[in-house]
């Protein structure tokens, strides 16, 4: 064409806009100046006041050990769900199962945080030994990254061919067998993805954590946010670089894994062309 | 299978009853009391007799449909200039790329940048305009609340572009409409179950950034979301707050069913 390309142009923008803050903090954590303001001197000090703050590294421990641990139990419980679901023969009950599977998905965290607050106080006062803290988190990170877990699984389910199970039956397998030998390999790119948005979930949340997290335990997010409203300190900068590399790094990970499902699934429709083809 | 069925089933049905349905139970149950532990309605009396909730409210709802409606704007072009591009998901995966990003980091980075020392006021200097109070303002939190809701109204209406069936442009325009008409009476309807999707992904979140309002609005906006904050964690009141959550949780519904996709009616 021959026109000025102002939908690359408008494209560009909306990226300039959508990174441009992102950037505007990686570039002030090299900043000696202690503002972000005026670019004074490039320096490490930042990331040096970061590694030697040993209450913010054992923050950033904590936050990555919440994040591992919950998201291996929400895929576990997960994956798990999603099978009772797509086994449950009955259409309405399934329905339901699924509507009410999604309600954590899209009610704001605000509700989730303070309904969680509610429950976790009347569950500490039934048991003396229980109070917010690790476990309160910990437990309402499970919870909300249950529902994503299942919606990664359930359309690899509906992929699966279900004869496969019944010829693991008819060739002697028993329940335990079919379920480790044949379904989970199967369902392991959505389990995969699963665990990968149930870490970040983990990871990007605040308002739950702030509302249920006592005074003992703090993640990342909570401790930026106590650390923003006292204003700007370049570490937070240097922090949020080394978390974006991560996330980076996260990303590029769970993209090639998905693109190996769907060039998977590719040559997996290729073939079942093929075969009809030849019909 | 149907036992050990059962079996496997039992973690998640827990979950099911005890993080699900049990909380949502127990905020309705809660904004039934007062301070002092008493059964009474005396929430919902002073949400609806003094105008200040009620304002709030209003207020918070036109701020979620201001935010909406600006990102729906910059969102739509955005995701139909997309699919045009040559490497779409690559371009897709930068434009999901800064949701992994923490919202409190991009907060924290629009401190920065509004400051009363921040470069746009450096940059309103530098024009002659002079320095502006930005942070804390309804201005800045509109701004921040769209930039953060983008990636998540541009996502869906790139989907719904997507999964249209390109040969209905072709034969749109072989009956002799012009683009404007292709769009008008093709494209945009068929996207529309994409943009019902992002409106419910910007406007339900919308009601309740607390987070925003504290740090960014200076709390000169004052959402659903912070109203309930304020009730639970500071002035320790859970029964107002409950009360205003479950006035969120039925905005939460109405939007849902505005927004509801209508698919089983049509097909049948």
């Amino acid at each position: 064409m021959k026109k000025f390309p102002w939908s690359r142009l408008y494209l560009a923008l909306v990226f300039v806009l959508l990174y441009a803050p992102i950037f505007y903090l990686i570039f002030y954590s090299f900043n000696d100046g202690g503002t972000m303001n005026s670019f004074t001197g490039f320096t490490w000090d930042n990331y040096t006041a970061v590694f030697e703050d040993s209450r913010l590294l054992i923050i950033v421990l904590n936050t990555f050990m919440l994040a591992f641990l919950s998201a291996l139990a929400a895929t576990a419980i997960g994956t798990f769900g999603a099978m009772a679901i797509y086994y449950t023969k009955q259409r309405s009950t399934r329905n339901t199962l699924l509507s009410l599977n999604n309600i954590l998905l899209v009610s704001p965290d605000v509700i989730i945080g303070a309904s969680f607050l509610i429950f976790f106080t009347m569950i500490g006062s039934l048991f003396r030994n229980f109070s917010l803290g690790f476990m309160s988190v910990l437990l309402s990170h499970i919870a909300f990254s249950i529902p994503i877990v299942v919606l990664m699984v359930l359309p690899k389910l509906h992929e699966m061919n279900d004869s496969m199970v019944d010829a693991a039956r008819d060739l002697g397998a028993n329940n335990f067998q079919v379920v480790k030998n044949i379904i989970l390999p199967f369902l392991s790119p959505g389990i995969i993805a699963g665990y990968f948005m149930a870490f970040t979930y983990s990871l990007d949340d605040f308002a739950v954590t702030f509302f249920v997290t006592g005074n003992g335990f703090s993640t990342l997010s909570v401790e930026i946010y106590s650390r923003a409203r006292q204003g700007i300190s370049l570490e937070i900068n240097a922090l949020s670089t080394l978390v974006f590399l991560f996330s980076m790094i996260l990303v590029v990970g769970y993209y090639f894994i998905s693109k190996e499902n769907v060039s998977r699934r590719v040559r997996k429709n290729r073939k079942k062309r093929e075969v009809t083809d030849l019909q | 299978m149907t036992k050990i069925r059962r079996l496997y089933a039992i973690p998640y049905m827990f979950w099911l009853v005890l993080f699900v349905i049990a909380p949502v139970l127990m905020i309705v149950y809660q904004s039934f009391f007062d301070m002092n532990g008493q059964f009474s309605l005396i929430n919902y009396q002073s949400y609806f007799a003094s105008g200040k909730y009620l304002t709030m409210t209003l207020n918070s709802v036109w701020y979620a449909f201001l935010i909406t409606v600006i990102t729906l704007l910059i969102s739509y072009p955005t995701a139909y200039f997309l699919t045009k591009l040559k490497h779409k998901d690559l371009w897709l995966l930068l434009i999901i790329l800064p949701t992994w990003v923490n919202l409190l980091l991009k907060a924290y980075a629009f401190i920065g940048i509004f400051g009363i020392n921040g470069s746009i006021n450096s940059f309103l200097t530098f024009t002659g305009i002079g320095p502006q109070q930005i942070l804390f303002t309804d201005f800045s939190f509109l701004v921040v609340a769209t930039y953060i809701e983008l990636p998540f109204m541009i996502m869906p209406i790139y989907n719904a572009l997507e999964e249209m069936n390109p040969s209905l442009i072709s034969a749109s325009r072989d009956l002799g409409a012009n683009s404007f008409e292709t769009f008008r009476r093709v494209v945009f309807p068929l996207s529309l179950n994409g943009v019902k999707s992002g409106v419910q992904a910007v406007f339900i979140p919308s009601l309740s950034l607390f987070m925003l309002t504290r740090l960014i609005g200076g709390n000169r906006v004052i959402t659903l979301g912070t109203a309930i904050e304020q009730h639970f964690l500071v002035t320790q009141n859970w029964g107002m707050g409950s009360t205003i959550g479950v006035v969120l949780i039925i905005a939460m519904f109405v939007v849902m069913i505005l927004t509801g996709e209508k698919k089983k009616g049509g097909k049948k």
